[in-house]
């Protein structure tokens, strides 16, 4: 049991990478720190662990990263998928900081992928964790219990009592247990809302009831509530959340990377009412992926179905749940609970309708459909030889977009525009004030990681001042 | 390679590895793995045994418990692994020693002291046993020549054959034929995966050996083993060339190649059976298999004691202790080349073809489906 009458110098709420990178970088400075996790030490690190790597701005090649990828494509690739809804001035201080930030994370023990073989595009952008984000988290804990470091799980940040912008005092639950942590400096490192599906309704309606939450179950934003309560600034559309469209069959939360389902393009994609509402082969899968969460979410009873045949079973991935065969389109219907007339009627539309051309799954191929609404305009082949298989999909959330507004020292605002005098963000609870739309691989490591050490330092700062 | 819950479980995780991928810079399993979309029995027959229960991948899995998935591929592969032993066994009437493996190999210890103590009293004037001997052929005049030579050869040939057999079934099961092996440099890189424990380095930074954090020394241990063992075996060897073609009888001086290299492989076995029993010790027992644990103790155990009775005889040969000594450790060797093709000795064999047949299957071929940039792409959330 802590002793929770000392004064700590600096606080930090949350147990994923930005909070693991404020504390270390506080203690570093010399502060002591306190770190409260609500999850248990099991699920430790928030939607860290299932993350894998880090967008990394780098000059020349380096021991994990290919060629060079410099600030100025960095920015325009976060321009493009941003549509314009971020802040220039911290996108491109993110983006300059994650070279060094790099570093610190090989010094804090966190391992990296050798550079892979230079085919695949993203080992130029993204360095890769060996064994993933969980294995980056094991890393940050390890080194913060040899720093001394003051870590609690299961405990959970309710109530920051805020007096005038300064953080008074925090009320918290310790395994249940309602307790009171004092301290100079608080950093808010505690995630977006994403598994509060009330709060997910307000924006959603009743479909939000349908979605599934791939990440953490922790992150129920009960800081953001509690800071947006108090007059702290927001940034971020309230109502919108990313999601990618997952395996139907995925659990509630924690689904994580395996249930993502990469066969879209090559299949036809039918609502429950077996009609199709997209065009399947818009562009390459990665610039398609994200849309079609919501895609899949603006459908009756939030669920689609990606239908395929043979000729496509083993272009993509494997799933992590099995594919679900048949030897007939009907009987393919009738197992995914489809109406096998409907179903029948639109493959045949849609065979009908694909013009011949040379397919090629790792292009732009040109293989189209005529006369079809909506068309498919890239690898459309006509669903003919069996065995036919279906998956289902249903809207997976990643994270939320609403968050607490930050300057460029990761310092808090209020709603009047002053800064808070004591409490600092990083991570995704104040990502929106970068990443107001989409999403680029990688960036949401690149902001906790940026933004973890810039919240340590400077929390540090106004502790020790 | 038979259908069974273990196999039935480690198709089930694999396929969620397959679905996530995040470990694939760890260990040989990954990359293997990915060449494929499904597992047939034979496939986890071989990745069970290219795996080096290294334990990276239970720790930086998201699934592992207790996520509802319970993904524990240490374990699953460990218990699949050994089945394998059995499954490719020879004679089969002979597979139910790989269970309850921890007692099989300490009565055949047991059994080998007392039955060579015996022999000896049986055969030589028992007062020999507590007297000093010195001189060329002190030994043989505790344990005659030709009872030494005989037990000894028959032991080890058995065990040859017996493991000789295992390894052309594991083969066949795993897909592999025999004109593969006319291949050099697949059987090179193979090679070097073997002497070096490669695949124990967890990706660079070492393996989960003890529990979350990273460290090289089971590797260490196990070339301490591996080597000092290949040395044990080198001088036995050696002191062969010796007796058969110079005509020098045992025992020899010191500084004698036979004895130096006796001495230093003596002294690894030591070190790096003791190290490995005490890393199983204090490691973290979620990721292990549990039954797999009698086996890998008493073997273990067992080297250690022919290693420190070896090196014991080094020491006191020239007293009254030595007779007794030196049947005590023959006996031990003796035990341990008969349990040899049904103890966890068996793991050398198949993780060696398990190596190979990866070495082979590495060969620049087109990259197989699924390995897109998208595979990265989506491999970030938040």
């Amino acid at each position: 049991m802590p002793d929770f009458s000392r004064v700590w110098d600096v606080l930090v709420i949350g147990g994923g990478n930005a909070a693991l990178c404020a504390a270390v970088t506080a203690r570093q400075a010399g502060c002591s720190v306190l770190l409260i996790e609500s999850a248990p030490k099991a699920f430790r690190g928030g939607n860290s662990r299932h993350t894998r790597n880090m967008r990394t701005m780098h000059t020349e090649p380096t021991s994990v990263l290919t060629e060079a990828y410099l600030e100025d494509e960095y920015w325009d690739d976060l321009l493009r998928v941003t549509g314009g809804q971020t802040d220039e001035h911290l996108a491109r201080m993110t983006i300059r900081l994650t070279t060094d930030a790099l570093r610190f994370m090989e010094a804090s023990g966190v391992r990296f992928q050798p550079s892979l073989s230079g085919t695949l595009s993203l080992s130029r952008t993204n360095a890769f964790f060996l064994g993933g984000g969980k294995a980056l988290v094991n890393a940050y804990y390890a080194l913060a219990e040899r720093l001394g470091i003051d870590i609690l799980y299961d405990t959970e940040a309710v109530d920051l009592r805020m007096e005038d912008g300064f953080v008074r005092e925090v009320a918290i639950t310790h395994r249940g247990f309602p307790e009171t942590v004092r301290a100079k400096a608080v950093v808010a490192s505690s995630g977006g809302f994403q598994a509060d599906l009330e709060w997910l309704e307000k924006g959603w309606g009743p479909a939000a009831r349908n979605f599934l939450i791939r990440g953490t179950p922790y992150a129920k934003g009960v800081v953001l509530r509690n800071l947006l309560d108090q007059g702290v600034a927001s940034v971020g559309d309230p109502t919108q959340c990313h999601a990618v469209a997952i395996d139907g069959r995925a659990p509630k939360f924690d689904g994580g990377i395996a249930t993502r389902l990469d066969c879209v393009p090559f299949s036809v994609v039918v609502n429950k009412d077996g009609e199709r509402f997209y065009d399947e082969g818009e562009d390459v899968w990665p610039k398609r992926y994200a849309i079609w969460g919501r895609l899949v979410a603006q459908q009756p009873d939030q669920v689609g179905y990606a239908i395929i045949d043979a000729k496509s079973e083993t272009l993509f991935m494997p799933s992590v749940f099995p594919p679900i065969k048949a030897d007939s389109v009907g009987e393919l219907a009738v197992k995914l609970g489809l109406e096998p007339a409907k179903v029948e009627a639109t493959i045949a539309g849609f065979n009908a309708a694909c013009v011949p051309g040379e397919f090629n799954s790792t292009r732009l191929d040109g293989c189209r459909t005529e006369g079809l609404t909506p068309p498919k305009t890239h690898w459309a082949r006509p669903i003919t030889e069996p065995p036919f298989i279906g998956y289902p999909l249903r809207p997976g959330i990643t994270f939320t977009y609403l968050g607490v507004k930050v300057d460029e020292n990761a310092r808090v605002r209020m709603d009047d525009g002053r800064p808070s005098a004591n409490l600092f963000a990083s991570g995704e609870i104040m990502a929106g004030s970068i990443l107001g739309k989409g999403y680029l691989a990688g960036f949401g490591m690149a902001i906790g990681s940026v933004f973890g050490r810039i919240a340590g330092r400077e929390a540090a700062r106004n502790a020790r001042n | 390679m038979r259908e069974t819950e273990a196999t039935a479980e480690a198709r089930r995780a694999l396929e969620v590895c397959n679905a996530c991928r995040y470990c694939e810079g760890f260990c040989a399993v990954f990359p293997a793995m990915t060449l494929r979309r499904e597992f047939s029995s034979g496939d986890l027959s071989y990745l069970a045994n290219l795996c080096h229960n290294c334990r990276g991948c239970y720790y930086s899995c998201q699934y592992a418990p207790p996520h509802p998935w319970n993904i524990n591929v240490p374990q699953v592969l460990a218990q699949v692994r050994a089945e394998t032993y059995e499954e490719y066994a020879w004679p089969a009437s002979l597979v139910g020693l790989y269970r309850r493996n921890g007692t099989v190999v300490s009565l055949a210890a047991a059994a080998g002291i007392a039955l060579t103590l015996l022999f000896t009293m049986a055969l030589v004037d028992p007062s020999i046993l507590y007297t000093a001997q010195t001189g060329p052929g002190a030994f043989y005049r505790v344990i005659p020549w030709w009872l030494m030579v005989t037990l000894a050869g028959g032991t080890f040939t058995f065990a040859v054959v017996v493991l000789i057999i295992g390894f052309v079934r594991f083969w066949r099961d795993t897909g592999g034929r025999a004109e593969e092996f006319a291949q050099g440099r697949p059987l090179m890189t193979a090679l070097h995966d073997i002497f070096t424990l490669k695949n124990l380095g967890g990706g660079g930074g070492g393996c989960n050996d003890v529990d979350e954090g990273f460290s090289q020394v089971r590797r260490r241990f196990h070339h301490f083993m591996f080597y000092g063992f290949l040395l044990c075996f080198a001088s036995t060897s050696t002191a062969t060339v010796y007796d058969h073609f110079l005509g020098l009888v045992a025992p020899y001086p010191f500084w004698s190649l036979p004895v130096q290299l006796g001495t230093w492989g003596g002294v690894g076995m030591v070190i790096g059976t003791a190290g490995l029993i005490w890393t199983k010790i204090v490691s973290d027992p979620a990721p292990a298999a549990r039954n797999l644990r009698g086996s890998e103790y008493a073997m273990l155990s067992l080297l250690l004691l022919i290693a420190a009775t070896g090196l014991l005889l080094l020491a006191l040969r020239h007293t009254g202790a030595m007779g007794v000594i030196l049947a005590v450790h023959l006996g031990l060797v003796f035990s341990f080349f008969l349990v040899m093709p049904y103890s966890k000795m068996v793991h050398g064999v198949y993780r060696s073809a398990a190596l190979f047949r990866h070495a082979l299957e590495r060969r620049p071929s087109p990259p197989p489906p699924g390995n897109k940039p998208s595979d990265r792409a989506l491999g970030s959330a938040a």
